[in-house]
């Protein structure tokens, strides 16, 4: 345990190095926020009703998912894992007394936690004093605002069980730049990246929200907005830590049988 | 103790010929050849042993390591380390052995090598006390006072090397496997990671199985020589077995002052011009400094060289008489 304590401590603190990246990123979250904000309001003002959101609630939505873009992102993937992989350096790693699947997962939670933290702060302070309904609110009641950090530290891990299953496909595959580029649009667009996922039409949104990749940001926005209520959100909750267990149980699984199968490349 | 019988080991490789047409056959075809890496490879090393394992690229050498590291499971064959199966019993087997690749890296690209270091401890569950004496006696042999404190994507080489070895044997392994430590490393750090590897040889008995390119790791370190090529074991013997297997035939290269050179009895001039010549000298019926002696007798040497003496020639000929 106290291996992978340590293995967080030493990726998250690498992260925090990238003070410079930080304040870019901020930047363009904070232009793309405000892009998407501005684009929705010349929807609403054509007609309110025939969306599924108060404005002041997709306000929330999109300064949550700029804020926590870090922590959710889809496309992400670790560059150093997928090239231990490819190369052959993963040898290394095999030859630890250690998980290779745990210090994977753990290594995942630290750079995005990091990169989470150096970033989140400033736009939801910004955010919150902007001029209502281009605001962000404050959460929906007490009871949804620890909701709301249960279902995110379970959509970070969702997120990241979905990664792994990127790294271990990398076994199979001479190079991981294909799948990559491939899961990691499809997630989003899944995940409500593009478009929330509340706007979607009924039977589309229906299945998306049994999706493992609903599971990532969507439930902790909409829990956050009042979108989702008590019963609902606890349920919600429920669906995230199931697709957890389940995409953790079949990232063990295919990881063994992987490295069963491996032949680590070179010299 | 490390225990190898009949381990085989075959890869398949995709294979096409050049060409667009070709290519696109491929496509909906693949062809496999079948690679015999290793072939009924059978040794055993004692504790306290330190092996070279030589053998040209190809042969098998990393194969044989990655199983004896518990990467690589073999097709066929037991595999038995300290009473363990490496890929069976993978992280109790690895919990005993340090592994270099001198190719790859372990160390973490952008912290400081202490920082990689103490990982390392708490992944091996290396108890503090015993953890700063192996550091501080690391520290002092390989000198890497400084470099604890440097990111690793800073460091030269060399540095990185010294590094490296440090790193895997941070949790004192009874079992050292090192894959080509000293590659493109320059004379003087060779000279350091060779001067450090016996000692760890020798004073903590720590068993030594090495592969490498370079005679000179295997003269420095090593008394035993198991030549592989081809996948198969080919000789298993001490290296002065292996000097008196080479071929008693030299060949002298003589510059010297003067135009010819007289007949000199025990050797044959093979050519003689401009003052340069060639003789073939046996060495079984004249030792090579009786042969100078001569030489210089007759005439005043300016230069002189013996082809076929050095270890590096010895395993080029070696190879060159199994084929491989």
């Amino acid at each position: 345990m106290k291996a992978y304590l340590s293995f967080f401590r030493i990726r998250f603190l690498a992260g925090l190095q990238y003070r410079t990246a930080a304040w870019a990123g901020i930047a363009t979250q904070f232009a793309w926020g405000g892009m998407n904000l501005l684009m929705y309001a010349a929807f609403y003002k054509t007609g309110a009703d025939a969306f599924p959101m108060e404005f002041a609630a997709l306000s929330d939505y999109i300064w949550l998912q700029q804020a926590f873009l870090a922590l959710f992102m889809t496309w992400y993937f670790d560059g150093e894992i997928l090239d231990a992989v490819v190369t052959g350096s993963v040898a290394y790693e095999l030859c630890r007394p250690a998980d290779l699947y745990a210090m994977w997962f753990v290594k995942g939670l630290a750079v995005r936690t990091s990169r989470a933290l150096l970033r989140f702060a400033p736009i939801l302070l910004v955010a919150v004093f902007l001029p209502a309904p281009y605001s962000l609110g404050l959460p929906a009641g007490p009871l949804a605002a620890l909701l709301f950090v249960f279902s995110m530290a379970l959509g970070l891990c969702v997120i990241v069980a979905l990664s792994m299953l990127i790294y271990i496909s990398a076994f199979y595959t001479v190079s991981p730049l294909g799948v990559r580029v491939l899961a990691g649009t499809l997630m989003e667009f899944f995940a409500g990246g593009v478009l929330p996922l509340p706007f979607f039409p009924d039977a589309l949104r229906t299945i998306l929200y049994a999706l493992p990749f609903a599971s990532i940001q969507n439930t902790p926005f909409l829990i956050y907005t009042g979108h989702l209520r008590s019963r609902e959100a606890l349920l919600e909750l429920l669906l995230q830590a199931v697709w957890l267990v389940l995409l953790v149980a079949l990232g063990r699984f295919w990881m063994r049988r992987a490295i069963r199968r491996t032949v680590v490349q070179g010299g | 103790m490390i225990e190898l019988k009949n381990v085989c080991k075959h890869y398949k490789v995709a294979k096409r010929s050049s060409g667009l047409s070709e290519a696109v056959k491929s496509l909906f075809r693949r062809e496999y050849t079948s690679i015999q890496a290793l072939d009924n490879i059978s040794f055993t090393v004692r504790d306290g042993e330190a092996v070279g394992y030589i053998g040209p690229n190809g042969a098998g050498k990393s194969s044989t390591i990655k199983i004896m590291s518990g990467i690589l499971t073999p097709d066929s064959g037991t595999c038995f380390i300290n009473g363990r199966v490496p890929w069976r019993d993978r992280t109790a087997h690895v919990q005993e052995i340090g592994v270099v690749f001198g190719q790859r890296s372990q160390l973490w690209w952008d912290v400081p090598v202490a920082d990689s270091f103490d990982l390392l401890r708490d992944i091996y569950r290396v108890d503090g006390s015993a953890y700063r004496r192996t550091l501080g006696r690391l520290t002092e042999l390989l000198d890497l006072g400084e470099l604890l404190r440097t990111p690793a994507r800073q460091l030269s080489l060399g540095q990185r090397m010294r590094c490296e070895i440090a790193a895997s044997l941070l949790h004192e392994p009874k079992i050292l496997f090192l894959d080509e430590p000293t590659i493109g490393l320059d004379a003087v750090s060779k000279a350091a990671v060779r001067s450090f590897i016996r000692a760890v040889n020798k004073e903590q008995g720590t068993t030594v199985l090495l592969t490498t390119h370079d005679m000179q790791d295997i003269e420095a370190l090593t008394e035993r020589i198991l030549l592989i090529g081809k996948g198969r074991i080919l000789l298993d013997g001490t290296l002065d077995e292996l000097k008196r297997r080479r071929p008693s035939q030299r060949k002298l290269t003589v510059a010297y002052n003067g135009d010819k050179l007289p007949a000199i009895e025990g050797l044959s001039i093979l050519k003689d011009e401009h003052s340069r010549a060639e003789l073939l000298l046996d060495t079984e019926l004249l030792s090579v400094s009786e042969a100078i002696a001569r030489i210089s007798a007759q005439a005043e040497i300016k230069d002189v060289s013996v082809a076929g003496e050095s270890v590096e020639e010895l395993v080029v000929s070696l190879y060159r008489e199994y084929r491989i």
